[in-house]
This record gives C-alpha cells, sequence and structure tokens, in this order.
C-alpha cells in the first residue's frame, strides 16, 4: 500500500522530468525577459526574423512549441493576440506559467506607462500567515485540516477495500463448496449455522491479521520519519515556546506534529471494531448472495444493494464529511449501519465524541444480529437449492422456511 | 426386533408445497432398509432431517430411543447423492478434515483412513488432488470418509451411481460387511436390482405420503396374486387352452424351454391349493415347469405408484 503510493508519486515525477523548450518570437521586445527558465521549462529567444522563419526552426529544432507575440500599439491590445504553436497537445502546465509570468509583467508595464511606481508597490505588499492555535494554546498548521481528511479519508476507503475484498472471499468460498456439490457432505457434520460464520469469521480473522501488518508497517515508517526530521513528541516540552517556535519554522514537522496529534489510537481502535462490525453485516449478506446462486456470473443482480451503500458512504465521506465533520448529513450517515463504518471512521481525525461512536457501533452490531439470522436462514435453503436463479421474491419466501 | 431409527407423524412444507405428508416410519436395528419413491416423492428430504439439515415442521425422530440432538450426528454417516469433495485439496487432507468434522481425533482419523485406504486399494492417492481422480475414484474417497467414523446408521443415496460393475460391487460387499459390524443401513436407490439384493426391509413414498412399508418378504407375501407359470407338453394345446379358461384366469406366459410346449400363467383363487393345481394339470399333459410366481420390487415399486 504504501510502497503503492511511493510508485504513483515516483512515475508522476518521472513523468514531468522532461525539459521542454519553447521558442519565444517577441516582435514588442518588451515582455520576453518576463519568461524565466524553470525546472523543465526553457526559453529560447527567436528574435530578428520573420514568423514564417520562427516557426520552421522551431518545428526543425524539435521545440516544444513557439511563443509568438506580436507588435501592437498599446499594452493593452496584447491581452488576446499573443499566440502558442504547438505540434499536437500543448502542455497545460507549461501554458499556465507562461500566461502567470506574461500577466504579471504585462500589468506592471501598464502601471509604468500611467505612471505608477511599481518598486512602490512590490514593497508594500504583505504576506500574511495566520497562526493557528486551539484555545489549550496548541499550534497546529493550516495543513491540519488536510491531515486529517487524509487519515479519515484513507481509513474509510481502505475499511470499504476490506469490506469488498474479504466479503468476496467469503461468497466466493460459498459458491466454491455449492458447486463442488461438497456442501450436503459438510452440513450433516456441521450446522449451515455454524459453517457460515465459521467462514466469516475466518475471513475476518486473515483479514484483521493484514491490517494489523500494515500498522507496524506504517508505524515503523512514521517512527523512521519522526526520528529522521528530529521531532520530539513529548506534550511538556512541546508546550514550551523554544520548541513552538521551531514547530513553526519548520512546515515538514508541523505536519508531523498534526499526525502525532491526531486520535491515533481511537481511529486503529475503530478501524478494528468498525471493520469488525461492517464486514460481519456485509459479508454475512455476501454469504447470503453466494449460497442463493449456483456460479458468480449469477452475483451480479444481487451486488448492487452491496455496492449502492458502500458507494454512497465513499461519496458522503468524501463530499459532506471533509467539508463539514459534524454536519447534519455526516452525522446520519455516521449512525445508518451501511454505511456508519466509512463515514464514522472518516469523522474520527475530526474529533468525535465518544458516545457518539459508541451508539454508531451498538446500532451497526444490533443490525449485523438481525442481518445474520436473516442471512443465515437463505443461506440454509440456499446452499441445497441448484438449478435456478432465485429472484428476490423466492429469497423471500426462503426466509418462511 | 429393535428399531434403531423411529420417525414419528413427520411433516414438511416448503411453502405451500408439501414434502413429506405425517411419515411413520421404524428402521430395525442391524438392517438394510430401502427407502423408494419416484424423483421428487421426499426421500432427500426425509433423509435430511434425519441428518438434521432441514427440521421437520411437525413429528420427531428418534435415534436409539432419543429425540434427534446435535451429538447424534456423530452417529450418522451419511453419502448424499450430490456429493462432491474440494477440487484442488489432497485427497488425504481432506479425509482427515472431514472426519475431524465428525468427532475423531486427528490420529484415529490417521489411523482408520489408512486401513481404509490400503482396503480398497487406493493408498497412492494421498497426495493427490481431488481434480486429479476421476468420478468414481473420487466417490471411494467420499464412501471411506462416510463410513470412517463407525456410525450406528449410515444412509446411502445412490451409492453406486458412478462406479463401474466391479467397483460397484466392491462397495456391495462393503456395504453387506459394515451390517455385519452391526450398522444399520438406509438406502435410497432407484436401481431396484439391488434393493432386491440388499434390502431386507422397505418403504414407499410416494407423493410425500408413506404409502408402503415392511419386511420385503412380507410385502411379496401380500402382493403373491396365486400365479403360476406352467409348461405342460400335450397333443393339443388349443383344446387344453379352451379348457382351462373355463377353470382359471390364464394368460400367456414366456419362458425358455427345450420343448414346444404350452406355456401359461394361471392364477387360482386364493383358498385354493397349488397341489390340487398339480394333480389337475398331470392328467391333461406332461408337466415339466410349474413355477409360483413373485412379485418383484420392481413390480410392487410400478403397481404402488401407478394405483395411487
Amino acid at each position: 500500500m504504501v510502497g503503492m503510493i511511493f510508485l504513483v508519486v515516483y512515475l508522476s515525477s518521472l513523468n514531468n522530468e522532461e525539459i521542454r523548450t519553447i521558442a519565444v518570437f517577441d516582435a514588442t521586445e518588451k515582455l520576453s525577459d518576463a519568461l524565466e527558465d524553470s525546472d523543465n521549462l526553457k526559453f529560447t529567444l527567436l528574435n530578428g526574423i520573420d514568423l514564417e522563419n520562427a516557426k520552421t526552426i522551431s518545428k526543425e529544432s524539435n521545440y516544444h512549441g513557439l511563443l509568438y507575440i506580436p507588435e501592437a500599439a498599446g499594452f493593452s491590445e496584447l491581452d488576446r493576440n499573443i499566440q502558442f504553436f504547438v505540434e499536437g497537445s500543448p502542455n497545460i502546465s507549461a501554458i499556465q506559467y507562461i500566461e502567470k509570468s506574461l500577466n504579471a509583467k504585462l500589468t506592471n508595464l501598464k502601471l509604468e506607462e500611467d505612471g505608477v511606481n511599481v518598486a512602490q508597490i512590490e514593497a508594500s505588499k504583505s504576506n500574511v500567515d495566520i497562526r493557528i492555535e486551539n484555545y489549550q494554546g496548541q499550534q497546529t498548521s493550516k495543513m491540519s485540516s488536510w491531515i486529517k481528511a487524509i487519515f479519515g479519508g484513507a481509513a474509510g476507503y481502505l475499511l470499504m477495500m476490506f469490506i469488498i475484498i474479504y466479503g468476496n472471499m467469503v461468497m466466493r468460498s460459498v459458491i466454491e463448496e455449492k458447486t463442488n456439490r461438497i456442501i450436503e457432505i459438510i452440513i450433516s457434520s456441521v450446522k449451515p449455522y455454524h459453517l457460515m460464520m465459521g467462514k466469516i469469521i475466518g475471513t475476518c480473522l486473515a483479514g484483521i491479521t493484514q491490517f494489523l501488518i500494515w500498522i507496524v508497517l506504517g508505524g515503523v515508517l512514521l517512527f523512521v520519519a519522526i526520528s529522521f526530521f528530529g521531532l520530539q513528541l513529548e506534550p511538556e516540552t512541546m508546550a514550551n515556546q523554544e520548541m513552538m517556535d521551531q514547530v513553526n519554522n519548520s512546515g515538514m514537522q508541523a505536519v508531523l506534529y498534526d499526525i502525532a496529534r491526531l486520535p491515533m489510537i481511537t481511529l486503529i481502535v475503530s478501524f478494528l471494531i468498525f471493520f469488525i462490525g461492517g464486514y460481519f453485516l456485509y459479508s454475512s449478506i455476501y454469504a447470503a448472495i453466494g449460497a442463493a446462486v449456483d456460479n458468480e456470473t449469477d452475483t451480479q443482480q444481487f451486488m448492487f444493494p452491496i455496492i449502492i451503500p458502500l458507494m454512497l458512504a465513499m461519496y458522503v465521506g468524501f463530499f459532506a464529511v471533509i467539508e463539514n465533520p459534524h454536519g447534519t448529513v455526516a452525522i446520519i450517515f455516521s449512525h445508518i449501519p451501511l454505511t456508519s463504518p466509512i463515514v464514522m471512521l472518516m469523522r474520527i481525525p475530526f474529533g468525535v465524541p465518544w458516545w457518539e461512536i459508541l451508539i454508531s457501533m451498538l446500532v451497526l452490531f444490533a443490525t449485523f444480529a438481525l442481518v445474520v439470522w436473516f442471512a443465515a436462514k437463505i443461506y440454509r435453503v440456499g446452499i441445497l437449492m441448484y438449478g435456478k436463479k432465485p429472484t428476490y421474491k423466492e429469497l423471500y419466501k426462503w426466509l418462511k422456511y | 426386533m429393535e428399531n434403531l431409527l423411529v420417525a414419528e407423524n413427520v411433516c414438511k412444507n416448503f411453502g405451500k408445497f408439501t414434502a413429506l405428508n405425517n411419515i411413520s416410519i421404524a428402521v430395525p436395528k442391524g438392517s438394510i432398509f430401502g427407502l423408494l419413491g419416484p424423483n421428487g416423492a421426499g426421500k432427500t428430504t426425509f433423509i435430511r432431517i434425519i441428518n438434521q439439515i432441514t427440521m421437520p415442521d411437525s413429528g420427531t425422530v428418534f435415534l436409539d430411543g432419543e429425540a434427534l440432538q446435535a451429538h447424534h450426528i456423530q452417529n450418522i454417516g451419511y453419502l448424499p447423492e450430490e456429493r462432491g469433495l474440494y477440487k484442488s485439496m489432497k485427497v488425504g487432507e481432506q479425509a482427515l478434515y472431514l472426519a475431524q468434522l465428525k468427532g475423531l481425533t486427528k490420529s484415529q482419523a490417521k489411523e482408520r483412513l489408512k486401513y481404509w485406504f490400503d482396503r480398497l486399494d487406493i493408498g497412492s492417492w494421498w497426495d493427490k488432488k481431488i481434480e486429479e481422480l476421476s468420478k468414481g475414484m473420487a466417490q471411494k474417497v467420499q464412501f471411506i470418509v462416510t463410513v470412517l467414523h463407525e456410525p450406528k446408521l449410515l444412509i446411502f443415496d445412490e451409492p453406486f451411481s458412478g462406479f463401474d460393475p466391479i467397483n460397484a460391487n466392491l462397495i456391495k460387499d462393503e456395504i453387506l460387511k459394515l451390517r455385519e459390524d452391526g450398522a444399520t443401513i438406509i438406502f435410497s436407490t432407484h436401481r431396484m436390482e439391488s434393493v432386491e439384493e440388499l434390502c431386507d426391509h422397505i418403504a414407499l413414498i410416494h407423493n410425500a405420503n408413506k404409502v408402503l412399508d415392511g419386511k420385503v418378504s412380507d410385502i411379496k407375501l401380500s402382493y403373491k396374486s396365486n400365479t403360476y407359470e406352467v409348461g405342460l407338453i400335450c397333443s393339443n394345446q388349443e383344446q387344453l387352452k379352451n379348457e382351462l379358461r373355463e377353470k382359471f384366469i390364464i394368460s400367456e406366459a414366456n419362458f425358455k424351454t427345450l420343448e414346444e410346449e404350452l406355456k401359461l400363467n394361471i392364477k387360482i383363487d386364493a383358498n385354493a391349493s397349488s397341489n390340487d393345481l398339480i394333480s389337475y394339470l398331470t392328467t391333461k399333459g406332461q408337466l415339466n415347469h410349474f413355477v409360483e410366481v413373485i412379485p418383484s420390487v420392481n413390480d410392487i415399486f410400478i403397481q404402488t405408484v401407478a394405483n395411487k
């Protein structure tokens, strides 16, 4: 997982490493000095020739494109008249960079034209940097909200993946036993309910093991990062002014400090409990679906009721929770059992009162108890039914057998 | 004779469909009990109730005098009609797992599996995967798993399907040996010749109702029609036929003989004696074939089902 993130970051940085050269044909001869070379952009001036020649040269030299600034009576005229010739599609960030640079330069030129002292304006520009503190005097970085959203989002997303992956595993193993026809041999020794619960719990333990391995790896990584940046975690040292200044000085340290101050224990413990609850809830539905059908292709029509609440939870999480973690929508969805594991996890980094978490968990586990009772009935009948693809109506009938 | 399994007034409905209607059956200890019936009659449902896979709506099943409880599962071995094994698991591992599910310890299971694998000559398959075996080979493994925990009651649903004649015989001998060792066997099949061969008791279920049960010999006795198959060498066959037709109910019979004789089925009154028939026939010609017609289980099955 962590490796994956590094890989993506590395790949996209690779993608941007290419240095693009852009030819500039500046007929006004006043703007080109605004274009400074950057990490992956280089500008070459092509003045003193005509436009057609400039085009040919930039094409033959395999430049990324040709920026053409025509002659104009006034600077205002230039706004719409600057052109960029390119083979294929231009690099968006390069265009943005050029526009930004030219805008700044043009604005200054216009101001100077009107007799304004640009240097004075530059000197009077201020740069306000608000220091965010809570009432207890603890400083946070401005990144804090984002960090919380990222951690909450990651936890919620991870939970959804776990539910889908391990739920599917349960479903596939039920279908396997059914198509193998070993099921009748087994349930003459074991009660169907026990078999189903055994499957669910066994797979759950596999999931928790994997999660714990990730936690250990993540913990090691965080520890390495913290010791690398020399951050001290003890809150009492944190309180002293000197330390605070130090935190202030280094953005990376502030971020790490924010991470360290997240309710990590609550997050991990809630992740485990919500994973168990949410996974049990969904995988008992998965098990019932597996029992109802004969093969995996028939599962599609029943997958809908599983995927919809999961997707809904993700979207509610990303749009409603991150915007306002304690808004009505967020609170409601963090108590509806099918969405609560994901939405509540996303809210936890922003600080949720313990009783709210507790209520949400209780509702979740109560629902699980109810759903597993229904699922067991469908499972018991379904595993011995062959041949036809059942409808929802038939599933309802099975409940009464 | 003491009964090992007694079912009393067992009913089971699936929605509006009645699968079992007030079925009462007693399976005597040490017997091979044939559970017969057309497709969809309710046999499998009944067997599943004995195995506690399905619960009856009403009625009770007693095993050895006790109402069925979870722990009785260890006293029952069930070979379902629809059977299979985990395809990608090794034979030995799988047999061990299934045996342990039935309450055997690992070492016990290993020991007995070794005995049975050698006995059925499949010792070399231990490390093979089920998907490498043929259907018949896998059936042997399933048979072993069914009998391994030495249950008091064995239930075989179509045990011979998928076996070649040699292996079918082998399994048949094993079933008879298990009975000798004290097991009671419920045997469900559509192959009447194996019922004829193995079963001493049968029950016939048709459309969720029990229509017939009891000892095979008693049932046959009650189904006999006092009909005799007769072969008679005489000079004028047509005349004799007409003469006999006036006295008895006769029909053409068909059996293999060496001579060109008159072949007839002759039905006499229930209280008439076969000796009288013989002495009457001997006055008409030379009697060289005289056999009482005994109804086969097959006949009884067809007759009973057709009449209902």
